[in-house]
């Protein structure tokens, strides 16, 4: 499994790196994006180094493209396997989701219909990722605004079968399950009822923004805001069910000062308490 | 493993369409009518991170441009040099050159030499790390012999145009309404131990002997008739010589 500390991590937000330096400890885990690590040297680097000399390292990927339809792009592969070289991190994590095209890089999460084939392409790139690698590596559930009339899979049990299948752990993003099933109008408790919890090795939270469409809301996976009370409530039921897990709160847009993230952390960390003080009177 | 051609397709389709082609066959929602609408949030994601991105890399053009003119440009820009690999902060080597041959900017001659400072700064940012060489070695025998290896940031600017002035104005803290010096401009862009990019005005002559020693000249030879004083204390001042060699040396 995931060695990330069970406690509340935030992603790193450069602007914040005298504040972490100053309250070493005031988070168990950061992380960063590997995308952001892969210039040469330089500041990105020396913070990086530093962070890691007080605190466990996740490593998130956004690049690999993983729900491609053609091969891995070898040479982005190469760029993370340095990464992770370099860094050490307790966990690397990627998406359930597509991002590139032939040559050109599509800079979004871009959704998947769940079928028999793709089921193989992702187990593929999953397998492929791992043995590079040489380590577990966690697959996120991604926030979807449209689904395809080609899936013949619901995502739980498509995310079910590649943990099955590759022995990946899943990164659960609770917003992201809020974000669907709004947009989908499903229930997201049925959802995390259905959800391999066994398989999960990290939590994401974070906030969406709300557009309106006729027929009801669109959320929107932005990570500019405070995690919704509505997501902090399916948080509390899943942790109540699985006991502590390391939960990241992700803020990358309009970024605030640190403190407002601490605030958001100290949030998860009284969810994570609660759980352990129940596993605690249960012993 | 052979890849799924009916994904492949999907996939072509969508790319398609977030660069103005339909919605891709089979894509839903639960109002069907409303598909269309939900698909954009892709389309304005691609663009919007694409701008953002850009605008990171540029900030000097987007102040002197304007944020709307930056936006509807860097859509322009990312449409027909879109991004090749994930990693986002090498993108815009093209930029310069687009802003050059781009006809609503082509009265801002000097845009594109502007851009290139800032892609200068972006990459010194991200260079590989060296440590300064100890300066005591530039004392022994003759100094004329004297090869330096300079830190892998260091880039030697030079623009027909005020450039370096012009991206000095629109740092925070200057002096508004400074006037702009005539004529062509030279620079070093480096990255100064502690992280700092700096952007050093030098004079022609200085940036003819700092660049013939980036060329692996030796002192005597890189300065000609110039006085080397200059590129060296600057060169000093921010530990930018990694390695000093007398002139037999590899």
């Amino acid at each position: 499994m995931t060695s990330l500390p069970t406690t509340p991590g935030l992603g790193f937000k450069p602007e914040h790196f005298a504040d972490i330096a100053g309250r070493p400890g005031a988070v168990g885990f950061y992380e960063v994006h590997a995308e952001n690590c892969m210039g040469a040297g330089g500041a990105p680097h020396a913070m990086l180094d530093a962070l890691r000399a007080d605190h466990a390292l996740s490593v998130h990927g956004v690049g690999l493209s993983i729900g491609g339809a053609g091969p891995l792009d070898a040479d982005h592969l190469a760029r993370v396997a340095r990464v992770i070289d370099r860094f050490q991190p307790a966990s690397f994590s990627e998406h359930l989701a597509w991002s590139s095209h032939g040559a050109a890089w599509l800079n979004d999460l871009l959704p998947l219909p769940y079928t028999d084939a793709t089921l193989a392409a992702v187990c593929a790139h999953v397998d492929q990722v791992q043995d590079r690698l040489g380590r577990r590596m966690l697959l996120e559930n991604p926030a979807t605004y449209v689904t395809f009339a080609q899936s013949t899979w619901d995502e739980t049990a498509f995310l079910a079968e590649i943990a099955r299948r590759t022995g990946c752990g899943l990164l659960l993003d609770v917003n992201n399950v809020f974000v669907s099933a709004v947009n989908h109008r499903f229930d997201p408790r049925a959802y995390l009822a259905a959800f391999p919890l066994h398989a999960v090795g990290e939590i994401h939270l974070a906030g969406h923004d709300t557009e309106d469409l006729p027929s009801g809301p669109l959320l929107i996976d932005s990570h500019g805001r405070p995690v919704a009370d509505p997501v902090w409530a399916l948080y509390a039921e899943v942790i109540a069910r699985t006991g502590p897990l390391p939960t990241l709160v992700e803020w990358d847009t309009d970024v605030p000062a640190f403190d407002v993230l601490l605030e958001e952390a100290a949030r998860a960390g009284r969810v994570l308490d609660a759980a352990r003080q129940g596993q605690a009177d249960a012993a | 493993m052979p890849p799924d051609p009916a994904h492949r397709a999907l996939q072509a389709q969508f790319h398609a369409g977030l660069w103005g082609g339909p919605v891709p066959d089979g894509v839903t929602a639960p109002a069907e009518a409303e598909a269309a609408r939900r698909f954009n949030v892709y389309r304005n994601n691609v663009r919007h991170g694409l701008s953002r991105a850009l605008a990171a890399r540029f900030p000097v053009i987007e102040q002197l441009v304007g944020g709307d003119f930056f936006t509807a440009m860097a859509g322009v820009f990312a449409a027909q040099h879109p991004p090749e690999t994930p990693v986002l902060l090498a993108w815009g080597e093209a930029f310069p050159a687009f802003l050059t041959a781009f006809p609503p900017v082509a009265h801002l001659p000097w845009l594109a030499c502007v851009a290139r400072i800032e892609l200068a700064r972006g990459r010194a940012y991200h260079a590989a790390d060296a440590d300064p060489a100890d300066p005591a070695a530039l004392a022994v025998g003759d100094p004329a012999g004297l090869r330096l290896t300079l830190h892998p940031s260091v880039a030697l600017y030079t623009s027909p145009f005020p450039a370096v002035a012009i991206w000095r104005a629109h740092q925070p803290g200057a002096v508004p309404g400074t006037p702009l010096p005539p004529g062509p401009s030279h620079a070093l862009i480096a990255r100064a131990p502690g992280f700092q990019v700096v952007v050093e005005p030098v004079d022609p002559g200085t940036h003819a002997v700092l660049t013939a020693l980036a060329g692996g000249a030796p002192l005597g030879h890189a300065a000609g008739q110039t006085d080397p004083t200059p590129a060296l204390t600057l060169l000093l001042r921010h530990g930018l010589i990694t390695a000093i060699t007398t002139g037999d040396a590899p």
